[in-house]
């Protein structure tokens, strides 16, 4: 990449993101993922004479709570739009949309650059559309399956302007748009089942130079590292072509994760006019102000928020607040820890630590009740468990469930702050090392250490630490 | 009529009419199948419903779960619906008997039923015209006297229109009176299912059953079903306009006639009757033939042999298999609205067609709404501007063929209800004059049609 430096990347994404409904945009079938092809059907999804679409009034909520939470201009009155083209899982010929009047415009969204620190990207527009079927072209030798099972899935699409200077800026945009959408609980942005979908806008200009150069769409992008992957190849091809004097063509390029490649999509694949015009079919999306008020009061505390609110009401410092609101459902579990009177620092260490390793390995369920980690760091503090021995307790809560007090009995793990009893395992314990007890009276003072740690071998951890060292000073120095 | 043996026996008597008129090509069922049907729906039908047993004929466009629904078009042959049109459903609920399905021009795009791809049906006065169109079998069977009403769809006056060309009465609800679901898609913003009846009582009661809200139907408006009116004694208090720009000049001299008798036995009813200007009508052809090609052009995307109807071409390209079935298995005057429908949607014309025509329909709509704002209830005009013309006449002139329907577009752009009645004949041939009301006011049109159905001579050469 010879004169990298002098060359400024421009990239804009258009994101779909399936709405979390039980059913479909225009119909009652189910938007399930997964079920056996062509079971969610009906008249509307297959495109059958005389059949009519009726909105589903769950996915115009969703629609514009995900607005609000970009913070979009909700209009009051939007369009529905026939988006015309020939495909075979496009069963009706064409796919009900918004172009002219979408439901939003103008939103923005912050996110945390790795090059540029906290930046601002703009929303262009939000709107409502329905998903097409899926061509499957890999089932039967020769021919082409069609499952419309997807067919009328509630999407929004989400453009952004050429705000992005980077691929892994624009990565690190996807990463803060998807916890905003799984936040406000209108999506759960999984891209294996595809109800997240990224198409990128490339072009690249001198530095310095305010014209956008001509722009690449590149598609097929199925997962957040390939958006970073994609992007890269085609600045570089791109890059590649400009310094060799050529020019780039404005064209769609798809992406081959296999081959980390970028090729031309063939112009016979591409539709060139799209004939959009209002569905008549629909009459205008009117939304009353009570609505769009009632959806913004259903938005849940929006990340950036949260993570500034638990920096300054729990005393942690930026980078925990990050992890511990990463995600809605770990910010509400810490927050219900704290409520059940764990200290907060403590109860952020523990989410970070125990919990969330042990959600990772178990589907991101997090296993141990609030109430009963909050019981566990009281122990703890209290001095009736070590901190090895409460991580005991917390697999053992998160493995059978239980109290962390019956627990830490049975596993026998209490601590014994017993003098008597840490008393007679000093004992044993100085009596067994002889030499040692030679050497630390000769001087070597560390080796206090050494019996601390014996001593806890032998009481197999039930000893208080600090009583075990107070009673080993006192029998040392006699 | 509420005995299970009445309704056997007028489903019989249905099937010996309709097999009696098979020489129009009106019905497109095997009568056969019609029969074996209709005594099976007559056997299952509600004693208790406002129809029970009555036969009601239905369009090829509006889907029926008892017989195939082919739009009159080869591309959907043997096409059997696995559901039924709204409109049916109440049918039946009421107790009506489906009597098997129309002739029609393909589509509805036609104003003569000679655009069917299983033959034109006949006029049943001469067999050498036309019924008109598009509902022309609907039209041609009531007028057969072989079923009291049935159902026709409208995008431009195609109920109206055949009502008038075969001495029957036809009405056009209000747009989003009459659920449009199951009704196949020809101009969605214009279509509307209609009634074609023996008399204006016939086809209002039949009105009046599938009228009503839907919610499958976003354009269908929430209200009730429509209520029926009593017949007036007289129109007074009724102001009824006349709007000049349907009385050109060049009007056929015998259709000003009819209309002048008409408009002079409304006066005597009692209504006061005034001259009143719908200035913008000039355009509505024009209007209407970027606006209803346009929607169709997307609304018959749908047939490209990929999933249902058949396919005319085995070959394995995509692209090759929807040229060959959208080439073969469409008529020439839908592939002719198809072409101009993507012409005007594309980009760079869109605004120079689509959208000019969508700003012009809208001031089509505000000259009714500016008449009728200044105290005028109803309107009277020629339904057509002709009676039935000669098979083959206009087969030629597209043009010429789109003007039979200068009369009627409007109440289609407007969205208003209109009513055709038979008013007299042209050397012996029927016409019909026609009566717009305002929106979602079908009673008052109702009112005024009753009134002057009873004292017009239908039958009298004007």
């Amino acid at each position: 990449m010879p004169h990298g430096g002098s060359w400024e990347t421009v990239i804009g994404l258009e994101t779909h993101v399936q709405l979390r409904t039980a059913s479909k945009m225009f119909c009652s079938c189910s938007a399930a993922f997964g079920a056996p092809p062509n079971t969610n059907v009906c008249p509307l999804c297959l495109g059958l004479p005389g059949a009519l679409p009726a909105p589903n009034e769950q996915a115009l909520k969703l629609a514009v709570r995900a607005a609000l939470a970009l913070s979009c201009t909700v209009h009051p009155r939007s369009l529905f739009a026939r988006k015309n083209y020939f495909y075979p899982d496009l069963p009706k010929g064409y796919q009900i949309s918004q172009f002219e009047q979408p439901l939003s415009t103008n939103g923005a969204l912050s996110y945390l650059s790795p090059d540029r620190g906290v930046v601002t990207a703009t929303i262009v527009r939000l709107h409502i559309e329905e998903d097409a079927g899926k061509s499957l072209h890999d089932r039967f030798p020769r021919q082409t399956a069609i499952d419309l099972n997807r067919c009328g899935v509630p999407l929004v699409e989400i453009v952004t302007g050429p705000d992005f200077r980077s691929p892994h800026e624009a990565r690190a945009y996807l990463q803060t748009l998807k916890q905003v959408l799984e936040y406000a609980g209108v999506s759960d942005c999984d891209m294996e089942k595809g109800s997240l979908r990224v198409d990128a806008n490339l072009s690249i200009r001198r530095a310095g130079q305010s014209a956008l150069g001509t722009k690449t769409e590149v598609k097929n992008i199925n997962s957040f590292a390939y958006v970073e992957k994609a992007l890269t190849v085609e600045r570089d091809r791109q890059m590649a072509v400009l310094e060799a004097g050529g020019t780039i063509t404005q064209q769609t390029m798809l992406y081959d994760s296999k081959t980390n490649a970028v090729r031309p999509q063939r112009s016979k694949e591409e539709s060139h006019d799209y004939r959009y015009f209002p569905d008549p079919d629909l009459p205008p999306l009117v939304l009353s102000e009570e609505f769009i008020a009632e959806q913004q009061t259903l938005l849940p505390e929006l990340p950036a928020k949260k993570r500034e609110r638990f920096a300054a009401q729990y005393a942690l410092n930026m980078t925990d607040a990050a992890v511990i609101t990463a995600e809605r459902a770990v910010a509400d579990y810490y927050e219900a820890v704290v409520h059940a009177g764990a200290d907060s620092k403590t109860a952020a260490n523990w989410v970070m630590t125990e919990v969330l390793a042990d959600a990772k390995d178990h589907g991101e369920a997090l296993r141990v009740p609030p109430g009963a980690l909050a019981n566990l760091i009281g122990l703890v503090r209290g001095g009736t468990l070590s901190h090895q021995a409460a991580k005991r307790v917390f697999a053992e809560v998160a493995e059978r469930g239980g109290e962390p007090r019956n627990v830490a009995e049975a596993l026998g793990v209490v601590q014994v702050g017993d003098t008597g009893v840490v008393a007679g395992w000093v004992s044993e314990v100085l009596a067994a090392n002889p030499t040692e007890v030679t050497r630390y009276k000769g001087g070597e003072v560390k080796l206090l250490q050494f019996f601390v740690g014996q001593v806890m071998k032998v009481s197999r951890g039930k000893a208080d630490p600090k009583l075990v060292q107070k009673v080993l000073e006192e029998k040392l120095a006699a | 009529m509420s005995d299970p043996s009445e309704a056997l026996a007028s489903a019989k008597a249905a099937a010996d009419r309709i097999s009696k008129a098979k020489r129009l090509n009106a019905c497109l069922t095997p009568i056969k199948d019609l029969r074996k049907s209709l005594v099976a729906q007559a056997q299952a039908a509600h004693p208790s419903g406002v129809l029970y047993g009555m036969p009601v004929a239905v369009k090829d466009n509006i889907c029926t779960l008892e017989f195939t629904t082919t739009c009159g078009s080869k591309i959907l042959g043997g096409y059997h619906s696995p559901y039924e049109a709204t409109a049916c459903a109440k049918l039946k609920a009421a107790g009506a008997l489906i009597a098997g399905k129309t002739n029609c021009d393909e589509f509805g795009m036609g104003s003569s039923t000679e655009h069917s791809a299983y033959g034109r049906s006949l006029h049943p006065f001469d067999k050498t015209r036309v019924p008109g169109g598009s509902s022309g079998g609907s039209a041609a069977l009531v007028a057969a006297g072989a079923v009291p009403a049935a159902l026709g769809s409208e995008t431009g006056g195609s109920v109206r229109q055949p009502a008038s060309l075969c001495g029957v009465v036809g009405i056009k609800p209000t747009y989003g009176r009459v659920s449009r679901y199951g009704l196949v898609a020809f101009g969605s913003s214009l279509d509307q299912i209609g009634v074609l009846g023996r008399s204006v009582h016939d086809a209002a009661r039949v009105l009046s059953v599938i009228s009503g809200r839907d919610p499958r139907d976003s354009t269908c408006e929430d209200r009730d079903s429509l209520r029926l009116p009593t017949v007036p004694e007289s129109l007074q208090g009724f102001v009824i306009g006349i709007p000049k720009e349907y009385f050109p000049a060049d009007l056929d001299p015998a259709v000003r006639r009819a209309c002048d008798r008409a408009i002079r036995l409304l006066k005597e009813l009692g209504a006061a009757v005034r001259e009143v200007s719908l200035p913008h009508t000039t355009y509505a052809i024009a209007t209407y033939y970027i606006v209803a090609p346009a929607e169709a052009s997307s609304n018959l995307a749908r047939y490209d042999g990929a999933r249902y109807g058949p396919r005319f071409n085995g070959s394995e390209d995509v692209r090759a298999l929807y040229r060959s079935t959208r080439g073969e298995g469409f008529g020439a005057e839908v592939r002719r609205r198809v072409m101009l429908g993507t012409y005007v949607l594309s980009s760079g014309y869109y605004d120079a067609y689509y959208r000019k025509a969508q700003q012009m329909r809208a001031l089509i709509a505000q000259d009714f709404r500016n008449v009728f704002d200044r105290g005028v209830d109803l309107l009277f005009t020629p339904t057509t501007p002709t009676p039935a013309f000669k098979a083959g006449e206009k087969l030629d002139d597209p043009v010429s063929m789109y003007l039979s329907d200068i009369f009627t577009v409007t109440a289609n752009l407007a969205g208003l209800p209109a009513i055709s009645i038979p008013i007299g004949r042209v050397k012996g041939l029927p016409l019909g004059g026609q009566i717009v009301g305002q929106a979602f006011l079908e009673d008052e049109m109702l009112e005024a049609a009753y009134a002057l159905e009873r004292v017009v001579p239908a039958l009298e050469e004007a």
